[in-house]
């Protein structure tokens, strides 16, 4: 059928063959496809860039200088923020990495749990399982987190890391991921082999499908980080008291705050800057271990 | 085998059971609970007797429709509904454009720096949404700007990005920065997945890039930009934490600018958890129809493309 579809391209090209040999310079570097990406890499990088310049600015120059004019003030913002209130930025700091750290952690493991279970078994009830998880996808986090939060407040938990924590771990879409992951990667006949050794399940589980998942558990582990250290809508709802703030929360009361008080913007900006770095810093050394085309669901065997 | 499995038939067959056990645990207690609890609550309301004084002066009663009908009928919910219509219309083509764009581009022959720029492009996708809405809110404004500073500089006039129409421009703008990288993953990934074979055809026989991108590679990838075109609408459907961040910075943006904002406002700016929990019901409503209507409209018109394909 591809064939078809190519022979049908074919006599629109045949009549131009002349831009088959082509000047030789635009034959060796395909000039549009590369400059169209540098722009794009261009507009992503822009702001990125402006607040590491910006963060080296001292609040008269953020608001008098030219945007991408370096200041002189990066120590004493650095100073600054460190003795905002007694340095709670770094206990946000503390706390996004705690969430995201151990939320991934556990939410990886159930994923694993249950896509394993998805892929290897059949089941009655499978698809009904499997489609019902997946609605969660569809649903809006405010209308989850409203009634999470009501329902929290009857077990009196909000308020504490709990409560951020807790409805974060199941991710319909790890669970999606792990699916499709294990059905690839861990052979059927692999399980049934451990099952005729006389392999409990469990053991079939840990010892033998497990180690097989590893590069597909470290993409969900990495995805659910991601989008747990980048939430801002749980903890801005369950939590109030600020020394349990994740750092999107804190630099968003500090922005709010701002208005009213521009002293606090070069705080917000540099705050903004450093929060930043570590996520960049993760993409740069993990992005060779990172399969990324799993990520939208494709795994070759 | 089928020995092995009758001997040990019952811990195979509890297994997965038990392996999905924390996911439905879960499942339970912060989905499907959380959910009819806000349809529970969404048919309820809270009489006030006499003053609203004393322990026994407010009681919650039942509602029936009256909190969808008052919410069907909230000008502010239906303008929100409107500016996230308006916003959407900007930011799904153009992100998606983009995205497909900078895909078809790193999967050209004889391309030059194609990690780097892959790896820039995706990058916005590390940052917090807060933390994009606050570091473009902070270039919107005129005195760090610099397209006001050129402007000034060009003696033209500046525009105020955070009021009016522009104010969709310049969240739109958020959105697409923040989004078009992993959909460009997403649609480079299947683009790659295409075998060779399938250009060299065209190839010998003289198709120019442009029109490999357009007859082969872009039809070819049509399942997964459907697929991301469906996650947008989600993703755009439910738009809360950009404006939010920029409402600090601009009176424009009002409490009730989407109508997630609006859902947040009534629950906790209003106290009246009620009529929150109908608007909530909405949405998730109107969100499920959507993505029905869509998968299945999607689904039919791959059965025809799967016949046709037969018939030829």
């Amino acid at each position: 059928m591809s064939t078809l579809t190519v022979r049908k391209a074919a006599p629109a090209a045949g009549t131009t063959p002349g831009t088959a040999q082509g000047p030789p310079l635009r034959r060796r570097i395909a000039l549009v496809p590369t400059a169209t990406l540098l722009l794009g890499a261009v507009y992503t990088l822009m702001p990125v860039a402006w607040v590491v310049i910006a963060s080296t600015k001292s609040g008269r120059e953020l608001f008098s200088t030219f945007t991408f004019l370096p200041g002189t003030g990066f120590a004493d913002n650095l100073k600054d923020l460190d003795a905002y209130r007694d340095g709670v930025y770094w206990t946000w700091m503390g706390n996004s990495a705690l969430y995201a750290g151990l939320g991934a952690l556990l939410s990886t493991a159930v994923s694993a749990f249950s896509g394993y279970a998805l892929a290897t078994y059949r089941f009655r009830g499978r698809e009904t399982m499997f489609n019902v998880l997946l609605a969660g996808v569809l649903m809006p986090p405010v209308i989850l987190a409203i009634p999470q939060y009501l329902l929290l407040a009857k077990a009196g938990l909000t308020d504490s890391y709990l409560s951020v924590l807790l409805p974060q771990i199941l991710s319909p879409y790890g669970v999606y991921l792990a699916r499709i992951y294990a059905s690839a990667a861990v052979p059927a006949d692999v399980v049934e082999a451990g099952r005729m050794d006389g392999a409990g399940e469990w053991r079939i589980f840990t010892r033998i499908a497990l180690p097989m998942m590893i590069p597909g558990m470290v993409t969900v582990f990495l995805f659910q980080f991601v989008a747990i250290w980048n939430n801002f809508l749980l903890p801005y709802i369950m939590l109030s008291d600020d020394e349990k703030f994740p750092l999107t929360l804190g630099l968003y009361t500090l922005l709010e705050q701002g208005s009213n008080t521009p002293a606090l913007y070069t705080l917000v900006i540099t705050g903004a800057f450093l929060a930043v770095l570590p996520l960049i810093a993760l993409f740069l050394v993990i992005q060779r271990f990172w399969s990324l085309d799993l990520l939208s669901g494709a795994v070759k065997s | 085998m089928s020995s092995s499995t009758s001997r040990r038939s019952y811990g195979v067959k509890g297994a997965p059971y038990g392996f999905l056990l924390p996911a439905t645990v879960l499942f339970a207690l912060f989905f499907a609970l959380p959910i009819g609890y806000a349809v529970w609550l969404s048919f309820r309301k809270v009489r006030v007797s006499g003053l609203g004084l004393g322990s026994g002066a407010r009681k919650e009663v039942w509602a029936g429709f009256g909190n969808y009908t008052e919410a069907l009928q909230d000008s502010e919910l239906l303008h929100g509904a409107l500016r996230v219509l308006g916003y959407g219309c900007i930011v799904v083509p153009v992100m998606l454009g983009l995205a497909l764009l900078f895909a078809l581009m790193l999967d050209s022959e004889k391309v030059r720096l194609a990690p780097f720029t892959r790896l820039a492009i995706f990058l916005p996708y590390a940052v917090p949404g807060v933390v994009a809405a606050l570091l473009w809110g902070f270039l919107y404004l005129p005195d760090v700007s610099p397209f006001s500073f050129a402007l000034d500089k060009l003696g033209l006039p500046q525009p105020d990005l955070l009021d009016g129409g522009p104010l969709y421009l310049a969240l739109a703008n958020i959105a697409v920065w923040g989004g078009t990288g992993f959909n460009m993953i997403v649609i480079y990934t299947s683009l790659r997945s295409i075998p060779a074979e399938v250009y060299e055809a065209a190839k010998l026989d003289g198709a120019t890039p442009l029109q490999i991108a357009l007859r082969i590679k872009i039809p070819m990838v049509a399942p997964s930009l459907v697929l991301t075109f469906f996650f947008s609408i989600i993703a755009t459907l439910q738009v809360f934490n950009e404006p939010t961040t920029l409402k600090p910075l601009t009176n424009s943006v009002d409490t009730a600018w989407s109508p997630l904002m609006k859902v947040y406002q009534d629950a906790f700016g209003r106290n009246d958890i009620y009529a929150a929990a109908a608007e909530a019901t909405l949405i998730a409503l109107v969100t499920l129809l959507l993505s029905f209507g869509f998968l299945r409209a999607a689904n039919r018109r791959n059965k025809r493309d799967v016949s046709q394909g037969g018939v030829r």
